[in-house]
């Protein structure tokens, strides 16, 4: 019978013990002394989130695929377990073996959002290991690996992890399990070990980086402090989608999680260029799984997992080339199974509704738009390719086929957002709900009214994006953006049939603090974390004064990291990364979005982003042949010569 | 046509709940390919009824859930097929064919037979055999009951339908269902108030050992085993 790392006594006084013991159908169970490197792979959330997550579930089924290594998992747990833990000394352990993690070899963390920062501390402190990487100075204590979309600026956590994993896990593991059993077995120390990690393509180590500060607080410099290490590190990109790691069989949680279903991840990347969307920018250049693929790996999940539900991932599922192809072979194959399909990031168009008709419960089930701004003139500033009449032309489709229910997702915030585009949030509103019964006869109306729900969040600028450059609101913006927002729906002639709800303004700017934060806010957020600070993803555990305190205690006025409008020329905490897309490109979006000029997607014109250098996806698909000379921007395309010199760039 | 299955839960998997349990066996269902029926209508879900839900902490060896389904299957293959695809921790033993008009699994429940252990060092002290036996002999045993709503008495005493203190444990069948529910924690805080002691927090590893229709029948006797000869699952086919 499988042991437990925790008695009976807590498992049965804690909320949910299902989150610790493991054991789950799928779970991979080997002898820990038939394996050279042991893994635990963190997730800094509850099961339920963590468990949630695509690239969790690839990077456990890699890793479990080499037969020298076995990976684990760990989540953070929830805050009455914490509490326990804390009082009785007792280690945090892996789901599989319930062995401490400070004995494991790697503790790979995956970093998927900003305000999880205080529960990468909470697992280390929690697992008994030193919270910063300088104090980890021999072998005593896995070597702590940070990846995942925040990752593209490390800088704020930098003190706490020993290396980053830049971009698409799939590529460079192998190399640093191999590098790493033949340093253990060399005896070389900690330090070496990292030194010679510092060399593989996609790897940072933080120590072996000086950073040189102006005297207005901005960067001066950052340049390595050992000879063979990149100035620039490349993130790292499968390119060989169809081909590459995936799992057949993902593990089945026994408590309902946040997505309880099998994910088919059908491309990776974007064409859309929307100019405040992160992923966009850092997941290129598309790739698109070969449709054989795609359906294998579906036949194969369903039937191992026994999930009701499949979706689809994506960023843009309708780009998809072959979508009616594998549509039509998930319906056929779903309804033998009784499985349902999700299909979210759609684009509502006919297409997308016939198909959501056949596979989805309408008078459930609501329709989705994200117009993201309120005017055309916005959504032109930030390259949302989606226009008003799309939107109401597809409300119109949506409510003759039966829905009755409509999202719309909305920002506020974004740059140049001035009222006339806040009102254009409510007007639109306004024009969907008229839509409904300007569609629907009167006798024809199933609930009698139209549901709309607008939400909005706030704008928070990301680095690798268009809008880096871009000043974010003040918290005060935020919430009077957010009341002009209320006023104006709730004067709408159809404000009955809408629903308006928005996000917290304190979180969105700590967010932003943090997302373009740099090394210096590491001491802030050791310092929120002693102080009690973990779940600051949790509305109900986020304590904004805590952190406004800290920041003042420290010195560190947090407008300096988002209100503040960056020259073009300023050198950026992440500029050390190459995430694929050039800086020149990023400039000439953030010119152009001032402009209000928008920009074709990836396979009406090439924008010269830079990705093409990779040789692959969508820059090279046959029929466009998209990346063109006629892109005018050939000084990007010159750059496809291959990662070599990149590695060796000069200082920034 | 409709089977009822029994099952064991032990181990790790005492600490999931009864959705959990729930959830479990729908997606093994569908994984060890067993052609399960499935209602009609929007949502459609497979025909499903557990006897009666175990709480969290609690193993057994004696679970039951009735399932519905569209094509023959014999008990033994049933058995292999779904535990190839299940976890440790949740085995089924039994696969019954139920006679069409028998009342769904959990309609069914009027009793339940439990194993009551004590953890190391929390047993009653003294000698609580006899003193259970005493405890018995009460001519009825009140117990507060109390809900959100309100408090009711109950005679526990009704609901002890058989019992038999073993060498470790306390051997008892309790009435379960609709009509009169009596839990083991229930029957064992009555008898350590009776000692003039205070129960000690988790003292209690209790094992529900079988569950039982009318006649005290467990209730897989209440269905046939199902077996693996062709002509009789040819034969049943025409109960689907």
């Amino acid at each position: 019978m499988r042991k437990l790392a925790l008695s009976d006594d807590i498992l049965l006084s804690v909320e949910k013990p299902a989150r610790y013991i493991g054991n789950e159908v799928n779970a991979v169970y080997k002898n820990p002394r038939e394996v050279d490197t042991r893994i635990c792979f963190a997730f800094p959330d509850v099961y339920e989130v963590g468990m949630s997550h695509l690239g969790l579930q690839i990077l456990y089924s890699m890793f479990n695929e080499f037969e020298d290594t076995w990976c684990e998992r760990v989540f953070s747990p929830w805050t009455d377990l914490d509490q326990i833990m804390r009082e009785q000394h007792i280690p945090l352990f892996a789901l599989e073996s319930q062995d401490p993690v400070k004995n494991f070899d790697f503790l790979c963390v995956t970093i998927q959002y900003e305000m999880c920062y205080t529960n990468i501390l909470q697992v280390l402190d929690l697992s008994q290991i030193p919270l910063l990487a300088c104090e980890r100075t021999d072998w005593a204590y896995p070597i702590v690996i940070g990846g995942g979309p925040c990752t593209y600026n490390p800088e704020p956590i930098a003190e706490f992890f020993d290396m980053f994993y830049i971009g698409e896990g799939e590529t460079q593991y192998r190399r640093l399990l191999d590098l790493y059993k033949e340093s253990r077995r060399n005896g070389d120390s900690r330090v070496e070990f990292l030194y010679k990690a510092a060399q593989i393509p996609g790897m940072y180590v933080p120590m072996f980086y000086d950073v040189a500060y102006k005297e207005d607080g901005t960067i001066l410099s950052m340049t390595p402090n050992r000879p063979g290490v990149p100035a620039k590190v490349l993130k790292e990109v499968e390119m060989n989608i169809s081909d590459t790691y995936y799992p057949e069989k993902p593990v089945v949680p026994y408590m309902k999680v946040v997505q309880d279903r099998v994910v088919l991840e059908i491309m990776r990347g974007c064409i859309r260029g929307c100019r405040f969307c992160q992923a966009g920018q850092l997941y290129r250049p598309v790739r698109e799984r070969s449709l054989d693929w795609n359906k294998k790996y579906a036949v194969a999940m369903l039937k191992n997992t026994g999930q009701e539900e499949i979706t689809l991932s994506s960023l843009s599922s309708s780009d998809y080339s072959k979508l009616p192809e594998l549509i039509d072979f998930l319906i056929e194959e779903c309804n033998r199974r009784h499985v349902n399909i999700s299909l979210p990031s759609l684009r509502i168009d006919s297409f997308s509704l016939d198909v959501m008709q056949k596979v989805q419960d309408i008078r459930k089930s609501s329709l989705t738009f994200a117009p993201e701004a309120g005017s055309q003139r916005l959504r032109d500033v930030i390259n949302k390719g989606l226009t008003e009449e799309d939107i109401l032309n597809g409300a119109a489709e949506a409510f003759k086929g039966g829905w009755t229910k409509v999202k719309l997702y909305f920002m506020l915030g974004l740059p140049t957002e001035t009222e006339e585009d806040i009102l254009g949030i409510a007007d639109l509103a306004n024009k969907v709900a008229a839509t409904f019964y300007d569609t629907v006869p009167k006798e024809e109306r199933v609930n009698g009214r139209v549901q709309v729900t607008a939400s909005t969040s706030f704008f928070v600028p990301k680095p690798f994006t268009a809008f880096q450059w871009a000043p974010q609101c003040t918290k005060e913006q935020f919430i009077e953006k957010a009341y002009t927002t209320r006023k104006a729906i709730a004067s709408q002639l159809n404000q009955k049939s809408i629903k308006y709800n928005w996000h917290e303004a304190d979180m969105s700017v700590l967010e932003g603090v943090l997302a373009r934060g740099d090394r210096r806010l590491s001491e802030v957020l050791l310092k929120v974390y002693q102080k009690g600070c973990i779940y600051d993803a949790w509305s109900e555990y986020f304590h904004n004064d805590i952190w406004m305190e800290t920041f003042a205690e420290c010195g560190i006025d947090p407008d300096f990291y988002t209100t503040r409008e960056r020259p073009l020329d300023e050198i950026f905490p992440w500029d050390f990364l190459d995430c694929g897309v050039s800086r020149e490109y990023l400039k000439r979006e953030w010119e152009k979005a001032r402009a209000g000029t928008v920009s074709p997607n990836c396979r009406a014109r090439c924008q010269g982003c830079g990705a093409a250098r990779f040789g692959g996806g969508v820059c090279f698909e046959k029929s466009g042949a998209n990346v063109s000379e006629n892109s005018g921007f050939g000084e990007d395309n010159s750059k496809l010569s291959g990662e070599a010199g990149l590695e060796n760039g000069g200082a920034l | 046509m409709k089977l009822r299955i029994k099952f064991r839960k032990y181990g790790v998997l005492k600490f999931i709940g009864h959705l959990d349990v729930m959830r479990f066996f729908q997606k093994a269902l569908r994984r060890a390919d067993i052609d399960v029926a499935y209602t009609t209508g929007f949502s459609p879900h497979q025909i499903m009824s557990f006897a009666a839900p175990l709480g969290i902490g609690l193993e057994s060896n004696g679970e039951y859930v009735d399932i519905e389904v569209n094509t023959p299957i014999a008990s033994q293959e049933f058995i292999d097929r779904f535990n190839a695809c299940s976890a440790e921790g949740i085995e089924v033993t039994d696969v019954r064919l139920l006679p069409e008009k028998t009342a769904n699994a959990m309609a069914s429940v009027v009793a339940a037979e439990y194993r009551v252990r004590f953890r190391e060092g929390r047993s009653p002290q003294g000698d609580w055999q006899n003193a259970f036996a005493s405890f018995m002999e009460q001519e009825e045993i009140l117990f507060e009951k109390s809900s959100k709503k309100n408090t009711t008495v109950v005679d526990l005493k009704k609901g002890i339908l058989d019992w038999r203190p073993e060498e470790d444990c306390l051997w008892c069948i309790l009435s379960t269902g609709s009509v009169l529910n009596i839990r083991p924690d229930t029957l064992m805080e009555s008898f350590w108030a009776y000692l003039g002691q205070e129960m000690p927090k988790n003292a209690l590893l209790i094992t529900r050992e079988e569950i039982y229709g009318e006649n005290l029948t467990p209730l897989a006797e209440f269905g046939s085993w199902i077996d693996s000869d062709e002509n009789n699952i040819d034969g049943l086919r025409d109960n689907c």
